[in-house]
């Protein structure tokens, strides 16, 4: 995987250790990342959307419209934040900060780069520069996504309003259904890999396309980790299809806006929300975008590493093809917003319960009995067993009488 | 449902939404390489053609000698449906002479507000004096200057020219045998 920094640090700076700030640089750089990327997010999409609908774009503000993003946050800043009467409060407030904030909590384990880091002993590590690369990391992901129903249900039910009702209603029946097979497609790539950790699935991308054997020739050498050893074709291509159409219903996106669709239900759940309550809300739905796109990009499709492992595409840093990859998330996003017209409620439910749940049970079931069946003939040993951690007695250390 | 219509609609909706995504993309790349024009028209700077009939704000027309043609005979206000058009009408004098006939606009105000651009008074004029034409920018701030008089709707004079009064008996038949 390529890095960050083409350099390697050292393992303690001036008496620090180094590697135990990571976190740190990474939570600062990661919302850094996401609150500066915001802006840009709504003016690619603004521009493509307008670009497939023959259309200009915005143009006034600033150069090609480029600040058009700054002036619509700055106009959310110091719109009148309006709390209309006989709303519940305490829910009303809090919806919007449980989606923003569950919003940046998603991104947590996601990691964009690796540093390099000089051990005393002189062995180089490498970390991947994330808040916290925990080996629970999809199962964190998926918690956290499923959580973020929460935000629009309670700013459906407590605004006092029949509108946001129906949007938080669907949004909840639209969510709890496509959680299922996004989490059903994520297992396939977590049976491939026997992880659940983000970081080593994108490391296990970092191989021989189709298990073919490794040869030290640049034209073979050139496939390893390629765009053909990732996920998207390696899991065969139905779990990336369920999960590229379950990170978009996930996210409350159109095709999938039910819950906020304009022409039925006025803005639905955030119907009553103005000023920055709503921006809350807005730029929640963004960084959700960003994080389901960064997992999507993580998983299926090779993470950091470059499409193909040749000379001038290796140069490039590895966070830049993470973005180029997540970009291209947010492009299809956009696609979608222009292709499609919004679905029908039970045409949702279908697709949700009918198609997909179905093909990734089975497309489960194939794929743990392949990799049973490979495993079986490979012989266990090959398997790298999973490191169990040694359960020993706690010592207890003092006497009785000394802890009494 | 049997196995069969399932795979079918599976199939056909995936073939429906490949074709949307092409005419979505298409016209993503058409337009970002600038191979099509775009649809937009940057609005101040450049406006749309508006059609040879299109029917917008009143002007009231002069001969080419100078002479108004509105003898303020007050029929378009008469034609008007909304009856916004005002017209107070005098005599003309050799000494004074504004229109070709015996009488002309003193005043002539129309109330832009009530106007419904219908063409009615253009119609009803005899003299084909009051026009509709192509000028559309018509918003203003206050309520009182969409009150627009007749200095407002006069074409401008073609140049300051004294006409002879043996003309106007020409005139006056010409207008006549129209």
């Amino acid at each position: 995987m390529s890095d960050l920094f083409n350099g390697i640090f050292p393992e303690y700076w001036a008496g620090i250790h180094l590697p135990s700030l990571v976190p740190y640089i990474a939570m600062v750089g990661s919302f850094a990342f996401v609150l500066g990327i915001l802006p840009m997010l709504i003016w690619i999409e603004r521009v493509v959307i307008a670009l497939m609908q023959d259309r200009k774009g915005p143009n006034r503000v600033g150069p090609r419209g480029l600040l058009q993003p700054p002036a619509d946050v700055l106009k959310l800043f110091f719109k009148e934040d309006i709390t209309p009467g006989n709303v519940d409060k305490w829910l009303y407030y809090i919806a919007p900060m449980i989606t923003v904030t569950l919003a940046f909590a998603g991104s947590a384990t996601l990691a964009t780069a690796v540093m390099n880091f000089r051990a005393e002993n002189g062995d180089v590590f490498s970390l991947p520069v994330s808040v916290g690369d925990v080996n629970v990391g999809l199962l964190y992901i998926l918690g956290i996504s499923s959580l973020q129903v929460y935000g629009i249900i309670l700013a459906g039910w407590s605004s006092n309003n029949k509108y946001s009702l129906l949007g938080g209603l669907r949004a909840s029946a639209q969510l709890i259904s496509y959680e299922l097979s996004m989490g059903l497609s994520l297992l396939c790539v977590v049976i491939l890999v026997g992880s659940l950790k983000v970081g080593s699935i994108v490391e296990a991308q970092n191989v021989m396309p189709f298990g073919i054997a490794e040869r030290p020739e640049w034209w073979w050498q050139m496939f390893k980790g390629s765009f053909l050893s990732w996920f998207w074709i390696g899991s065969g291509l139905i779990p990336v299809i369920i999960y590229t159409i379950s990170m978009i219903a996930e996210t409350n996106r159109a095709p999938f806006d039910l819950p906020e669709a304009e022409s039925e239900l006025v803005a639905g759940f955030h119907t009553e929300y103005s000023s920055m309550k709503f921006a809350m809300f807005f730029s929640g739905e963004y960084v959700a975008m960003l994080t389901v796109s960064g997992l999507n990009a993580a998983v299926f499709w090779g993470g950091s590493l470059p499409p193909l492992n040749i000379l001038p595409l290796t140069l490039v840093p590895g966070f830049i093809w993470f973005i180029i990859k997540i970009m291209m998330g947010i492009f299809l996003y956009t696609w979608l917003r222009a292709t499609l017209p919004r679905l029908r409620y039970d045409a949702l439910m279908n697709l949700g319960w009918k198609r997909m749940l179905p093909l990734g049970l089975v497309w489960l079931f194939i794929l743990a009995a392949l990799t049973l069946h490979s495993e079986g003939s490979k012989g266990r040993d090959t398997v790298p067993a999973a490191p169990v951690a040694e359960i020993k007695a706690p010592a207890v250390r003092g006497t009785r009488s000394a802890r009494n | 449902m049997s196995l069969g219509t399932f795979l079918k609609s599976t199939i056909d909706g995936a073939n429906a939404l490949r074709t949307g995504f092409g005419i979505t993309f298409r016209h993503y790349a058409e337009q970002q390489l600038k191979t099509k024009p775009v649809d937009t028209i940057q609005y101040p700077e450049e406006r749309r053609e508006q059609y040879p009939r299109t029917r917008w704000r009143h002007v009231l027309t002069r001969y080419d000698n100078g002479l108004e043609k509105c003898i303020g005979c007050s029929l378009c206000a008469g034609a008007c449906p909304a009856r916004c058009i005002y017209v107070q009408a005098a005599e003309n004098t050799d000494e004074q002479r504004f229109s070709p006939g015996e009488r002309y606009a003193a005043k002539y105000e129309i109330n832009m507000l009530r106007c419904i651009f219908c063409g009615f008074c253009q119609d009803a004029c005899p003299t084909g004096a009051i026009v509709l034409r192509k000028d559309f920018e018509l918003s203003d701030y206050t309520r009182e200057d969409f009150l627009y008089t007749k200095e407002m709707f006069l074409e401008a004079a073609p140049m300051e020219t004294m006409i002879p009064a043996s003309t106007i008996g020409a005139m006056n038949r010409e207008n006549a045998a129209k």
